[in-house]
């Protein structure tokens, strides 16, 4: 079935049951599984391209900018950072209703700023200031907020799984339509824990969207050196979850997929799989040998299939947009980023009373009382 | 006005390294994200990455500099319409010392340095001694812990079973709050493994009353995303040795989360189930977890003994905005007590009971460890010794004012569980006394435990592995100096 896919572009899951045409481009969007197929890629509007590339180009400049602070010593512990994978959340966000629930692992910052949380409280909490999303007490790898609907921040690879499917389950608890959009990696995808809760979302039928952001490597392995089925769009398989690739670098093929993959989990037909197939330039936290891939193979992805500079393109070639109006684009995202780096340095560590609270959500003492 | 690029850090603990390349030279135009140079330390290489666009308007540290101090400035970034005749003023002098303090020098303005303790600095008692803004702590003298739970005259009791007690609690809630179900294996058409759920499938369906697939970590973290998402779970464990399989859910997911969302997010979510042995399962089915549990903060830990404390603790429990631990035996399911007969019997969690009064010594206890000790006190009782008996039912948090307040009358303890004598219940308990009432002992705290091995299969080494009414009348004379 490979290089097929539904006539109607965007359309549901059902639809492209009955009637399936060739692609045309096929670019990266690598094939079919069973009556699944990636949707073909609607155009963007010129509001949507500037969507995206807003969006995109903050999480870039906020990583870049995080990176830079992580290296001037005012962020500690570990700090992964999202660049070269910024299609893969900005797409899925523009697919998602109001109410959707966000949840992903540790590299979450991406996700946290799509979700519309303030560059400068997740800034202070890397950090470690009062500020913070979490008052300087979760780190890069623990922030939450229960107003935007993004669940975490969790720093254990594959436990945001199991957590998100629960979400699932409170929804259809509820009768809400919403839908859990859980986010992990190609590592986390080897955690016995993503197929318990495959099986349970897959048996209820829960409204989830599973999406993998295969970025090639967990840590320094490779996919081909720790999965023995390098396809994780497959791994729903046996669970009857359909999976598809999608071109994680093209921010209107995610949208797509985000589309079709949110109706049907809104028309009740339980969980899907959708494999971003992205790239981080990044090592995978701050001190990274970088020794298990090549200088050419970042640099390749970079310089050919950059996520923000293919919306660029867009905006200058089919939309008209002149350079300084993307410049000034550029700048008012910079500055929010350096207002952000300017607050979270200058905002106070937390009270030393708070080593104390939030242990409970009741009044409890504690044990050196 | 230029700007320097510092050396990074690697990591935290990074404070120099080798500057092993240039990939930029003076003069060639940067855009963010772009490759400057590499740097090198013991473990790893790392490329520095242009944040700011600009020129490469001077370099300070050449290629294969080694000791280059974290924070340093290596190179002079120019912007758009600067020259190098403008590098002089980048705010001081380029070359100098960095402007930017790291974590071993200055703290940077807005640190409140007394925060920045090292790690091997014991914090002083005082300071780990500092309550909670706007919590109030439990007046020491307050004598709820001296336990009279007050019914109402003429309260009717009813005998029941542990096990039927559970039932009712968790019926009582589910038709009090929609938002609580209960998960688990077998729980809803098997009616409980040990048939605690029974007659809940009938009368709440199975929306509420789920069957789960033999998946103890995937449901353990599935419920704790339901309790996220607003609803209030009761996951069911056959057995909480299964719950080894879920221990990172429950410990990492339900314990901390509320801590590290800085209050902004909780778990309310109970774990239950049956613990500690059983009869003739051996080693890997009969295991105690309440010290286990009662380890970590955010938990609280419920492991009652009686029907009316397992009802009335059951209840609390799923009202409460923690994750709970609620810990049951399967021994105890079957043994009957009197119930109140009330619309709302709860009895709060972290509150003691004194089961037995009495002058001589005070054994403390809890869950089936109960047993042995109200056994050992009526023997005791023939042999001239008043003991005092107390009840726990809640390890964390633990109501010590109420043992304290009885140790200080008895002036001796011995302590009966049975997990394993290692970082026990019985050793925190112990602890705690010589801390708080050392000189009102007149005998060292002795503690009954569970033997150091693995639980046997064999029916006499089972007998012989646990505590038993003689090992606490023993403990009791020893701490007496009765013979």
């Amino acid at each position: 079935m490979a290089g097929r896919q539904s006539s109607a572009s965007g359309g549901s899951a059902k639809s492209k049951r009955s009637k399936t045409v060739d692609t045309e481009s096929g670019k990266e969007i690598v094939r079919t599984l069973e009556e699944f197929s990636a949707p073909k890629p609607a155009d963007f509007s010129k509001d949507e391209e500037l969507r995206a590339y807003r969006d995109m180009l903050l999480i870039r400049r906020f990583e870049e900018k995080a990176g830079q602070l992580y290296g001037m010593g005012f962020i500690g512990g570990f700090c992964h950072l999202y660049i070269g994978q910024e299609a893969v959340v900005v797409g899925m966000q523009m697919a998602m209703k109001d109410g959707d629930q966000v949840i992903t692992g540790y590299r979450d910052h991406g996700h946290m700023l799509a979700t519309g949380m303030e560059a400068r409280g997740v800034m202070a909490e890397l950090t470690g200031r009062r500020s913070g999303y979490s008052k300087g007490k979760g780190g890069s790898m623990h922030m939450f907020s229960k107003e935007k609907k993004f669940y975490g921040g969790h720093g254990i690879v594959g436990a945001q799984v199991p957590i998100g499917t629960g979400l699932a389950f409170a929804n259809r608890y509820n009768d809400q339509d919403s839908v859990a959009i859980t986010y992990f990696g190609d590592g986390a995808a080897n955690q016995g824990q993503v197929y318990e809760s495959f099986n349970m979302a897959s048996l209820w039928k829960l409204p989830v969207i599973y999406v993998i952001e295969n970025n090639r490597y967990a840590m320094g392995t490779s996919v081909a050196r720790a999965s023995a089925e390098t396809d994780f769009s497959h791994r729903g398989l046996s669970f009857k979850i359909p999976g598809i690739q999608i071109d994680g670098m093209d921010v209107r093929a995610v949208k797509a997929a985000g589309d079709m993959a949110a109706e049907h989990c809104r028309s009740g037909e339980g969980p899907i799989i959708l494999e971003m197939m992205t790239y981080r330039y990044r090592g995978h936290s701050m001190s990274d040998p970088a020794k298990y891939r090549t200088r050419d193979e970042v640099q390749k992805m970079r310089s050919e299939s950059d996520p923000i500079e293919q919306v660029k393109k867009r905006l200058l070639e089919n939309h008209g947009m002149s350079e300084d109006e993307v410049k000034e684009i550029d700048k008012e995202v910079r500055e929010i980023v350096a207002d952000s780096a300017d607050f979270a340095q200058n905002d106070p560590e937390p009270d030393p009373s708070e080593l104390w609270t939030d242990i409970y959500a009741d009044e409890i003492p504690q044990v050196a009382e | 006005m230029p700007t320097e690029i510092l050396m990074p850090a690697l990591s935290p603990t990074m404070e120099e390294g080798t500057l092993a390349k240039w990939v930029k030279n003076v003069g060639d135009e940067v855009a963010p994200g772009d490759v400057i140079a590499e740097i090198e330390t013991d473990k790893a290489t790392m490329e520095v990455e242009a944040v700011d666009e600009g020129r490469i308007g001077k370099i300070l540290v050449e290629a294969g500099t080694e000791g280059v101090k974290v924070n340093a400035p290596i190179a002079i970034l120019l912007g758009e319409g600067e020259s190098e005749s403008d590098i002089g003023k980048s705010g001081g002098d380029a070359g100098g010392e960095p402007k930017v303090a790291t974590k071993k020098d200055d703290e940077p303005v807005a640190h409140s340095g007394d925060q920045a303790r090292s790690a091997a600095t014991v914090t002083p008692l005082e300071e780990r001694r500092v309550p909670a803004e706007g919590k109030t702590h439990p007046d020491p003298e307050d004598p709820v812990g001296d336990f009279a739970q007050e019914l109402p005259e003429g309260t009717e009791m009813v005998s029941t079973t542990v096990r039927e007690a559970l039932r009712d609690a968790m019926a009582e809630e589910m038709r009090r709050d929609q938002a609580v179900f209960v998960m688990g294996e077998e729980v809803a058409e098997y009616q409980g493994a040990y048939k605690i759920t029974q007659g809940l499938l009938d009368e709440f369906g199975a929306r509420r009353v789920v069957d789960t697939p033999i998946t103890e970590h995937g449901f353990a973290g599935l419920g704790v995303g339901a309790a996220f998402g607003g609803l209030r779970p009761i996951v069911e464990f056959m057995t909480f040795n299964f719950a080894m399989q879920a221990i990172d859910q429950i410990i990492n997911s339900a314990a901390k989360t509320l801590y590290m969302a800085g209050g902004q997010m909780g778990c309310p979510i109970v774990f239950r189930g049956p613990n500690g042995a059983a009869a003739r399962v051996a080693a890997q089915h009969s295991q105690d977890y309440a010290a286990w549990y009662s380890h970590i903060p955010g938990l609280k830990v419920v492991q009652p003994y009686s029907a009316a404390d397992a009802k009335g603790l059951l209840k609390s429990a799923i009202r409460d905005p923690n994750p709970v631990i609620f810990l049951e035996n399967e021994i105890l399911y079957g043994h009957s007590f009197d119930v109140p007969k009330l619309d709302d019997w709860t009895v709060p969690i972290g509150k003691a009971r004194v089961h037995r009064k009495g002058s001589d010594v005070t054994i403390v206890s809890f869950g089936i460890g109960m047993t042995y000790a109200v056994k050992a006190a009526e023997e005791l009782a023939g042999q001239g010794i008043d003991a005092e008996v107390i009840d726990l039912r809640t390890i964390r948090p633990m109501d010590m004012q109420t043992v304290l307040r009885s140790v200080k009358k008895t002036n001796r303890c011995v302590t009966v569980e049975e997990g394993y004598p290692q970082s026990s219940v019985g050793a925190h308990i112990a602890s705690e006394i010589m801390v708080h009432a050392f000189d009102y002992l007149d005998a060292p705290v002795l503690k009954v435990a569970g033997k150091d091995v693995p639980m046997p299969y064999a029916a006499n080494l089972e007998k012989l592995a646990l505590p038993s009414v003689k090992d606490v009348i023993d403990a009791v004379k020893a701490v007496c100096y009765r013979d």
